[in-house]
C-alpha cells in the first residue's frame, strides 16, 4: 500500500480525496439538514455548462465551471424565492439547460474532447496540481464563509421565518448558501464527475447525522467519513482498475446502507 | 415610560390570491397595551400579526413598527408563532434554539451576556433542566415553552404571542398567564387567543377579527356586549360558528 505514495499521481488523487472531504462534510452537512439535496444536484449538473464553456474557450473547464454553477445557484435561488415557479421546477430547468449548453458548447470546440468522461463521472487518479490548488482555495473560502457566518446559515437552515423576524437577512445568506454548494460542486467534479457529486455532498453528511446532534460535529465527522471512504473507493479502483469515480459512489452507498442497518439494529 | 404609540396599522388590505383576508384593518398599539385578538379559524389573527412582523406585505394600507417599516422595527418585537415547522433531527439543541431568539446582527457572536439571558428564559419557562437535549425529542408543549423562551430572550418591547397555550397543560398554562402579568408591566403584549377566560381576567383591550376589525376596545365592554346583546357564550367566537353575531355587530 505505502509503495504507491511513491506516484505523484497517487500523491495527487490521496490530497484531492482529502480537500473533496472537507468541502462535502462542511456544505454536505448544511445540504443534508436544510434538505437541499435535489437543489445541489441541480447546481452540479447546470455546471457542465461551464466546463463545455471551458473546452470552447480553451481554458481549464474548472475555471469556467466556477462562474456558471454560481450563475445557476443565483438562478435558482432568485427564481424559487419569487415564489411565481416552484422550486423544484426551476431546479429541473436549470439543471438541462445547463447540460444541454455543455454539450453544445462541447460541440461547438474544434477537435476531439479529450477527458470529457473525466469530468462527468471524474477521475481522482488524473488530477493535476493546479487543479489541486484550485480545490485548495475553494476549501479555505468555504471554510472561511462558514466560520463566519455560522449562525445565520444554522438559523436560516433550522427556521427560516423566525430568521427573518430576529433580522437575519435570510434572502442573502440562502443565496450565500447556495453559491457554497456551488463552490463545492466545484471541488468536488475532478473526484467523482457533475453526475456524481451529488453523492459526496450528501452521503458523509447522511452516514454521520445518525451519531450524532450536534452541528459542528456532525461536520467533523462527515470529514473524515469522507477521506475514509474516498480513500478505500481510490483504493479499491487502482487495485481492481475500475473507474474510480464510480468506485467511491458505490463505497460511499454500501457503507450508507450498512450504517443505516446496523444503527437500525443498536439499541437507542 | 410613556404611553407612545407603538404600532399603527391604516387601512390594511391582505389578499391571497383574489381571497381577501383581511380589509380595511385599522390597529393602533400604544407601549402599555395588552391587547388580544380573538376571531374564528381563518378570521385572518396570524396573518395580521405577520403583517406587524413584515413577514405578509400588505397589499393596501400602510404599517409603522415603532416608527419605522416593519423590517427595522421588528427588532424590537418578540414572536411566538402558532405553529413552527423544522426537522425534528435537526441537529440542534434546546439551548442553541433559545440563544437564537437573541441574534443582533452579523458577525457579531453571542455574547456571555446573551447565554445568561437564554438561561434565565429557560427557567422562566421551567425548561433548564432540558438545556442540552435535542430539540426533536420533546414533547409538543415543551416544545412551546421552548419557543416560547425564544421569544423573550431578545428583552423585547412587544411581544406578539399567537395561540400560546395550545398544547401546554393547565400548570403551565396557569404559570405563562402569571407571566403574562409580569411581562406586561415591561412591554405591550399582543396575545390571539380562542381562551376567554383568560381574556375577561387579564387583558385590557380586545380586538374581534374576521377580515375586517369588528371592535377595538375596552375588553369589559366588548365582552358584555357580545355576551348581552346575543346571549351566546363567548367562546364560540372562537370556533367560527357566530359569524352571524360578529357581522350583526358590525351592523351596531
Ligand atoms: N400562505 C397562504 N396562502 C394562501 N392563503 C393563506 C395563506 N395563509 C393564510 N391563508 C388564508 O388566509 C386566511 C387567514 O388565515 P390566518 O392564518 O391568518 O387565520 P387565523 O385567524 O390565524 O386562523 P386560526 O384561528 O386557524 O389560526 C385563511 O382563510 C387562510 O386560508
Ligand atoms: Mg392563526
Amino acid at each position: 500500500m505505502m509503495e504507491i505514495l511513491q506516484y505523484e499521481f497517487m500523491r495527487n488523487a490521496l490530497m484531492a480525496a482529502v480537500l473533496a472531504s472537507v468541502a462535502c462534510g462542511i456544505v454536505g452537512a448544511y445540504v443534508v439538514i436544510k434538505r437541499i439535496v435535489f437543489i445541489s444536484g441541480g447546481i452540479s449538473h447546470a455546471a457542465f455548462g461551464g466546463i463545455g464553456l471551458g473546452y470552447l474557450l480553451g481554458i481549464n473547464p474548472i475555471l469556467t465551471a466556477i462562474p456558471f454553477s454560481i450563475l445557476s445557484a443565483f438562478g435558482i435561488g432568485v427564481i424559487s424565492k419569487q415564489g411565481r415557479v416552484n422550486e423544484d421546477t426551476a431546479i429541473g430547468v436549470l439543471w438541462a439547460v445547463g447540460m444541454a449548453l455543455g454539450i453544445l458548447f462541447i460541440g461547438l470546440s474544434p477537435g476531439y474532447a479529450p477527458d470529457l468522461f473525466s469530468y462527468l463521472f471524474g477521475s481522482i487518479l488524473t488530477v493535476p496540481s493546479f487543479d489541486l490548488w484550485m480545490m485548495l482555495l475553494l476549501d479555505v473560502v468555504i471554510i472561511l464563509t462558514v466560520f463566519l457566518f455560522y449562525k445565520e446559515l444554522t438559523a436560516l437552515s433550522f427556521d427560516e421565518e423566525f430568521s427573518e423576524v430576529v433580522g437575519i437577512p435570510t434572502r442573502s445568506m440562502y443565496l450565500l448558501f447556495l453559491c457554497l454548494v456551488a463552490l463545492s460542486v466545484v471541488v468536488l467534479i475532478r473526484v467523482v464527475g457533475v453526475i456524481l457529486v451529488i453523492a459526496l455532498l450528501t452521503i458523509p453528511a447522511a452516514i454521520s447525522r445518525q451519531f450524532t446532534y450536534n452541528l459542528r460535529r456532525l461536520m467533523i465527522l462527515s470529514i473524515f467519513t469522507g477521506i475514509i471512504l474516498t480513500v478505500v473507493g481510490l483504493w479499491l479502483s487502482y487495485a481492481l482498475n475500475l473507474a474510480s469515480g464510480a468506485t467511491i459512489v458505490l463505497v460511499l452507498g454500501s457503507a450508507f446502507f450498512m450504517s443505516s442497518f446496523f444503527k437500525g439494529l443498536m439499541p437507542t | 415610560m410613556i404611553n407612545e404609540e407603538i404600532i399603527s396599522l391604516k387601512n390594511i388590505g391582505v389578499r391571497f390570491g383574489d381571497i381577501p383576508v383581511l380589509e380595511g384593518v385599522n390597529l393602533s398599539i400604544k407601549q402599555n397595551d395588552f391587547l388580544a385578538i380573538i376571531g374564528p379559524n381563518g378570521g385572518g389573527k396570524t396573518t395580521l400579526l405577520k403583517v406587524i412582523l413584515g413577514l405578509v406585505k400588505p397589499d393596501e394600507g400602510e404599517v409603522r413598527v415603532f416608527g419605522e417599516n416593519p423590517e427595522k422595527g421588528r427588532r424590537l418585537i418578540g414572536y411566538l408563532p402558532q405553529h413552527t415547522s423544522f426537522d425534528l433531527n435537526f441537529p440542534i439543541n434546546v439551548f442553541d434554539v433559545v440563544l437564537m431568539g437573541g441574534y443582533k446582527r452579523l458577525l457579531k457572536n453571542y455574547s456571555k451576556k446573551d447565554k445568561k439571558i437564554a438561561v434565565d428564559a429557560l427557567k422562566t419557562v421551567e425548561m433548564l433542566e432540558f438545556r442540552d437535549r435535542q430539540i426533536g425529542r420533546l414533547s409538543g408543549g415543551q416544545l412551546q415553552r421552548v419557543f416560547l423562551a425564544r421569544a423573550i430572550v431578545k428583552e423585547p418591547r412587544l411581544i406578539l404571542f399567537d395561540e400560546p397555550t395550545t398544547g401546554i397543560d393547565p400548570k403551565m398554562q396557569s404559570s405563562f398567564y402569571n407571566l403574562l402579568s409580569e411581562f406586561k408591566k415591561r412591554m405591550a403584549i399582543v396575545l390571539v387567543t380562542h381562551d376567554i377566560g383568560v381574556v375577561s381576567t387579564q387583558v385590557e383591550e380586545i380586538a374581534c377579527l374576521n377580515r375586517r376589525l369588528f371592535y377595538h376596545g375596552a375588553v369589559e365592554e366588548g365582552l358584555k356586549r357580545l355576551e348581552t346583546t346575543y346571549e351566546c357564550p363567548i367562546e364560540l367566537i372562537a370556533h367560527g360558528i357566530p359569524h352571524r353575531v360578529l357581522e350583526r355587530h358590525e351592523k351596531k
